[in-house]
Formats: C-alpha cells, sequence, structure tokens
C-alpha cells in the first residue's frame, strides 16, 4: 500500500492502460480536426484559425490530462500551479510580442 | 511499545520518501516549465517573422501535409508507447518495460530521421535557415526541438543500459519517473509546432 502511494506520487495515480488509450483516442481525434482544416480545403481561413487554436489547446490539455497524469489531487497541487503560472507568462510573451510587432508593422506602413 | 515505534519510523520513513519523490517532480516540472517560456520566446519570434519570405519559397511551397502527419503520428503513438513502459514498471514486468522502451526510443528515431530528411531536403532546394527571415525562424524552433527529441533518445538509451546493468532500483525508477515526464512534455510541444508552425502556414 505505502509502495503504491510512494508510486502514485511519482507518476500521478492515474496510470492504467485504459488511461493511456484514452488520451490517445482523443489526441487522435484533435490531431485529425486540425489536419481535415488544412485538407478540406473549403474550410473558410477565419474558421481554419479558430479551429486549429481550438483543437491545440484541447489536445495538449489531454497530453497534460491523460499522459501527464496531471490532476486536482494535493500531491499535484503545486505542479498545477506552476504550470498555470506559466501559461500566463507564455501568453504575456507571446501575446505581447505578436500585439507590439503587429502595431509597429502598421504604424510603418 | 517498541513495536508500536518501529512501525511509527516506517511510517514516517514512507511519508518522507514520498515527500522527496513529490520534491523532485516539482523541481522537474519547473525545469520543464523554465524550458517552456524558452520554447514561447521561439514561437514569439516564429509568428512574428512568419510571412517575411524575401521573395523565397513561402509555407505551402514547403510543407507537406502527408509527410507531417506521419511525423505527428510517429510522436504520439511514441508518447503511447512510453506509458506502456511505466505501467509494465509498476507491475514489475521488466522485460516487457525494456520492449517498450526500445520501441519509443525506436519511434523517436524515425520522428528524428524524418525531421532530418526534410532539413535536408529543404536545404539542398536553396532554402536554408540563411534565406528568408520566415526560414530562420523555422530552423531555430523546429531545430530546437529537434534538438530536444535528441537528448530524449540520449536519455532514454542510457536509461535502457542503466535497467539492463542495474535492475530496477529507485533511483532508476525515479530517473524514469522523470524522463517520461520529459518525453510527455516534448509530444505537447510538438502539438504547438505542427498547429502553429506548419497548418497556420498552410492555411
Amino acid at each position: 500500500m505505502s509502495n503504491h502511494t510512494h508510486k502514485g506520487a511519482v507518476e500521478g495515480s492515474h496510470s492504467s492502460v485504459k488511461s493511456y488509450l484514452v488520451g490517445f483516442v482523443l489526441a487522435v481525434v484533435f490531431t485529425l480536426i486540425s489536419f481535415a482544416c488544412i485538407a478540406l480545403e473549403q474550410v473558410p481561413r477565419k474558421v481554419a484559425f479558430i479551429g486549429l487554436s481550438i483543437a491545440a489547446l484541447m489536445q495538449m490539455l489531454v497530453h497534460l490530462r491523460y499522459f501527464l497524469h496531471l490532476d486536482t489531487s494535493r500531491e499535484q497541487r503545486w505542479n498545477v500551479v506552476f504550470i498555470a503560472f506559466t501559461g500566463v507568462l507564455v501568453f504575456i510573451f507571446v501575446g505581447g510580442t505578436i500585439w507590439v510587432m503587429m502595431t509597429l508593422n502598421s504604424r510603418m506602413m | 511499545m517498541s513495536t508500536a515505534t518501529k512501525t511509527t519510523d516506517i511510517a514516517h520513513d514512507d511519508h518522507h520518501a514520498q515527500h522527496q519523490a513529490e520534491i523532485k517532480t516539482f523541481g522537474f516540472w519547473v525545469y520543464l516549465m523554465t524550458d517552456l517560456i524558452l520554447f514561447s520566446t521561439f514561437f514569439a519570434t516564429f509568428a512574428v517573422l512568419a510571412k517575411n519570405y524575401a521573395g523565397g519559397p513561402g509555407a505551402k511551397e514547403l510543407f507537406e501535409l502527408p509527410f507531417l502527419f506521419v511525423e505527428t503520428m510517429l510522436l504520439l503513438v511514441s508518447s503511447v508507447t512510453f506509458g506502456f513502459a511505466v505501467i509494465a514498471q509498476q507491475q514489475g514486468k521488466q522485460k516487457q518495460m525494456l520492449t517498450y522502451l526500445v520501441v519509443t526510443g525506436l519511434l523517436g528515431l524515425g520522428f528524428l530521421g524524418m525531421e532530418l530528411y526534410e532539413f535536408a531536403h529543404m536545404i539542398g532546394e536553396g532554402a536554408g535557415p540563411d534565406r528568408s527571415g520566415f526560414l530562420s525562424a523555422f530552423f531555430t524552433l523546429v531545430g530546437f526541438h529537434g534538438l530536444h527529441v535528441t537528448f530524449g533518445i540520449v536519455w532514454l538509451t542510457v536509461m535502457i543500459i542503466q535497467i539492463v546493468k542495474v535492475g530496477l532500483t529507485s533511483g532508476v525508477e525515479s530517473r524514469l519517473a522523470r524522463l517520461s515526464l520529459f518525453w510527455h512534455f516534448l509530444d505537447i510541444v510538438w502539438v504547438g509546432v505542427f498547429t502553429f508552425v506548419y497548418l497556420f502556414g498552410l492555411v
């Protein structure tokens, strides 16, 4: 029992074949949605961009949940807090860079 | 009385070991997230330079959907086989675990081989990193990810050798758990790469 909890802390508590297969199927579904946005050529550009972004975000969450076994348990709490914080930083870096550079670009025109 | 003390000691040791494992896992997450910030700066650079073709070839001339799909599937399946290796380890099936780890490594090598082939093909066609801002940013970002996969494969090889030589000691198990986090993390970054670099360029 204690051995189990020890491993649970290292691996996360949801390592099972089923969990990986569910994650795999969901990941394949979102990958196919992404590729379909391009392969089906009649998808409007705006819809394709939004669809691709949502599919990517969803697939990343699927990977975190089913492959990296991230959950809301006590052992994982600080990992989740730290990942969320990094998510904010990434949003500021990438979003801020694009915003500043695009504005600059349009002002230079 | 002495038995009671002993039990408490064991419980205390177990609790201590679990706490140590949690700290190590958290420390590795801190590394992964700082790595993610590095990746995000490359993503931001690519987003800014994505349309700066300088008269050279653009995404639509260079990227092919079926090729990209095979690459993506290789990495995704390798994530699942690594997961199966971890499950085999937890069930104490060492041979099965080694098989899954070798399969994971081969899938990783397949991905890396395809990426190197793509790079060589592009450079051969005059679409190297020196051709345009778009291609500089492309080679930096995708190459940086490929470099991570390379180090992942090196680490995986070292782990396989350790398992064969010393068996599944608690140290080996602990390192394998962190390699598993690293490997799955690379697959998440690849989701960003194939979406925002390749597919966004093909829209």
